[in-house]
């Protein structure tokens, strides 16, 4: 028992020291993160690299980035707002001003993993893109698709970009806890690392960072009824995050190009 | 008294006036003398875990076992309800045959079936009530669980079937089929139990062979695949039946011990690596490719070993007799868990009230962690007016020798 309240207090303390310490680099950044946005710095760090970014990014040429998502992607009458169209603003930010940087979003509402991996040849054909953020996940827990089922989707789904050209970043799930007695989303995030560890690339842990949000108060994601503004800054947040997730795992950051 | 009422009765000491009468030769029961309050003590814990595992997460689900290995509360509720209901209805078996104990293996399904339903309503309440009062923007998509609502004939129906089943109420459907199967488990064992408990590894490693599940409403399969869950069980009836005994030599060793230790602590550190990520540098990349995913539907072998080894654990370190057994601070567990089904289905709905009010009230982690003590200590009192109930009915009931229905209510459950 002792091990485990020990554990707990040191994992509470990281926890709690961690937005302390960022807070100090933020100020210094060229582009001020909001302090709502505060994340711990392990929820945005991953292993996995983009390499066709860097050599995109290195040689000048335009950035093709497509988003393939689907309800949770926008927010509905607001999209300038919505998280894709927030990362490129801030990559724009961020990246040598040269650079070009275009964001495309494809939303395959209402479909599977599977149904939307369908999609993909074809989609590939049409936009080329150098990166794809593939989005997916809540509507295979909505409809509580086999998690083996789910795999298998994602798995063809990424082999289906990655044979077109494109590095790839999965996102999994919101996190929502008001429908959490309704939707079971563990067994889908816990697929969706798999692949990303099978296929090493970079996962995108929106569910994560969400909860770490909620938890830390910064924003209150439990409230039945919001305006749109709670959604905007949310987006908006998570758009920061993504653009620097990306930024990061193509090793584009100012300190890293230098070397 | 019947014996049934010695195993399940809530009176810690029971007089141990009936010996059992005949023994089949295939099969032993422990001699009845005191109840194995071990087994009360740790399922009264798995259903504290189940609860807090229920609610959102916070301080308190850190204090849970799925943090700190691969498996988690549902391993012991199984294993030990296949444990308590083959000590229970074997005796009977033994005792009254085939017929009578099948019959009330069925009225203990009943129970909880009926549990099940009324469970799912309350569900239906809880949802329904999101469905028309959560607008927000940001889950617009989220909310594609509702659609649901647009057919209620299919749906009840499908509930009804156990087919339907919502978050978090996987476990009693999954407990209902595996109670079904007791007749033919018991009657099995009490020809030859090893050949018994080999015939269910059997029928784990064929559903692993050829990914048999069954399917549910509106698509996928049941969250607890019972042909796959069904291990647990049968190997607590086993164990229930004499397998405990003739395997104490084995829990008794010393290599044993440290395989346990080992493996506990391996699995602790993978489960490290999903909350630090950075330590998964030193996990090598082909064990995990091995390792993952851990499969909860299907029983995973690493989850049935985990939990084999917390058990082997628990039995060495934690005596029969160990005094603290009786101590006052372990008895509100103890109580929760001679009255599994009501206080597991009062959890559910705790965890829904809770979810309730988070939802309603914006309170942050303190009311968070006041809403699990409260359930926590509601669940306790609850357990606790069941037994002084059943203490006071059994007392009038023994003068009309009436008491076996009561059995049956804490009986294997």
């Amino acid at each position: 028992m002792k091990a485990k309240v020990l554990l707990s207090l040191i994992l509470l303390c990281g926890g709690l020291a961690a937005p302390a310490a960022r807070a100090g680099d933020a100020a210094s950044a060229a582009v001020a993160t909001p302090a709502a946005c505060e994340l711990p710095s392990y929820l945005l760090t991953t292993e996995s690299q983009l390499p066709k970014v860097a050599d995109v990014v290195k040689a000048g040429k335009p950035l093709e980035i497509l988003v393939i998502g689907s309800g949770s992607t926008r927010i509905p009458f607001s999209e300038d707002s919505s998280y894709p169209a927030r990362m490129q603003a801030i990559l724009k930010d961020k990246l040598p001003p040269s650079e070009t940087v275009n964001v495309s979003v494809e939303i395959q509402s209402k479909k599977t993993a599977e149904e939307a991996a369908g999609t993909f040849v074809k989609l590939m054909e049409a936009k080329r893109p150098t990166l794809v953020i593939w989005q997916t996940g809540t509507v295979d827990a909505i409809r509580a698709i086999d998690p083996e089922d789910f795999r298998g989707a994602v798995t063809e789904g990424v082999a289906a970009l990655q044979n077109a050209g494109a590095d790839v970043v999965l996102m999994n799930l919101q996190y929502s806890p008001r429908t959490e007695t309704m939707i079971s989303a563990p067994p889908y995030l816990d697929n969706m690392r798999v692949v990303a560890q099978q296929h090493d690339i970079p996962l995108f842990d929106r569910f994560a960072i969400m909860r770490q949000w909620n938890d830390q108060g910064q924003f209150d994601l439990f409230s039945p009824s919001h305006g749109p503004e709670l959604a905007k800054q949310v987006h908006d947040c998570l758009g920061r995050a993504l653009a620097q997730f990306v930024i990061d795992a193509a090793h584009l950051g100012p300190a890293q190009q230098q070397n | 008294m019947t014996i049934a009422d010695q195993v399940t009765g809530s009176t810690i000491a029971g007089t141990a006036e009936a010996k059992p009468r005949a023994a089949a030769p295939a099969i032993t029961l422990p001699a009845i003398g005191e109840r194995e309050l071990r087994l009360d003590l740790f399922r009264g814990l798995a259903l504290w875990l189940i609860f807090i595992d229920h609610l959102p997460p916070s301080l308190l689900t850190w204090f849970t076992i799925r943090n700190y290995g691969f498996s988690d509360a549902t391993e012991i509720f199984i294993f030990i309800s296949g444990y308590t209901a083959a000590f229970v209805y074997g005796r009977a078996m033994l005792e009254s045959g085939f017929v009578i104990a099948t019959a009330r293996i069925l009225r203990r399904c009943w129970q909880i079936y009926v549990a099940h339903v009324f469970l799912f309503t309350i569900f239906l309440a809880e949802i329904s009530y999101v469905a028309t009062s959560f607008e927000n923007p940001l889950y617009t998509e989220e909310m594609g669980i509702m659609d649901f609502l647009k057919q209620p004939d299919v749906t009840i129906v499908q509930a009804l079937l156990l087919r339907f089943r919502p978050v978090n109420m996987d476990v009693l459907p999954l407990y209902i089929v595996l109670m079904l199967a007791l007749p033919l488990i018991l009657w099995s064992m009490k020809w030859r139990p090893d050949v018994t408990l080999g015939l269910s590894v059997v029928l784990y490693a064929v559903t692993w062979e050829y990914d048999l599940y069954l399917s549910a409403y509106p698509n996928g399969f049941w969250a607890f695949n019972p042909l796959a869950w069904q291990l647990l069980f049968v190997f607590g009836a086993w164990c229930a039946l004499g397998g405990a005994r003739r395997m104490s030599r084995i829990l008794a060793s010393r290599v044993t011990m440290w395989i346990a230790i080992a493996y506990i602590v391996a699995a602790f550190y993978v489960t490290l690596t999903w909350y630090v990520p950075q330590l998964s540098h030193f996990m090598p990349k082909r064990l995990e490719q091995w390792m993952y995913p851990i499969d909860k539907t299907d029983l995973d072998v690493l989850r049935f070993t985990h939990f084999l080894a917390l058990a082997a654990l628990t039995v060495r370190f934690l005596p029969r007799d160990w005094p603290g057994l009786k101590s006052p601070w372990l008895r509100p567990l103890i109580l929760c868990g001679q009255h599994s089904l009501e206080i597991f289905c009062l959890g559910v709905f705790l965890a829904f009230a809770g979810h309730f009010i988070l939802a309603e009230v914006s309170g942050g982690a303190g009311l968070h962690a006041l809403i699990s003590l409260c359930g926590i200590l509601i669940m306790w009192g609850m357990a606790w007016v069941i037994s002084w109930y059943k203490r006071v009915a059994d007392k009038s009931g023994a003068k009309t020798k009436n008491a076996v229905g009561n059995a049956d209510m804490a009986g294997g459950g």
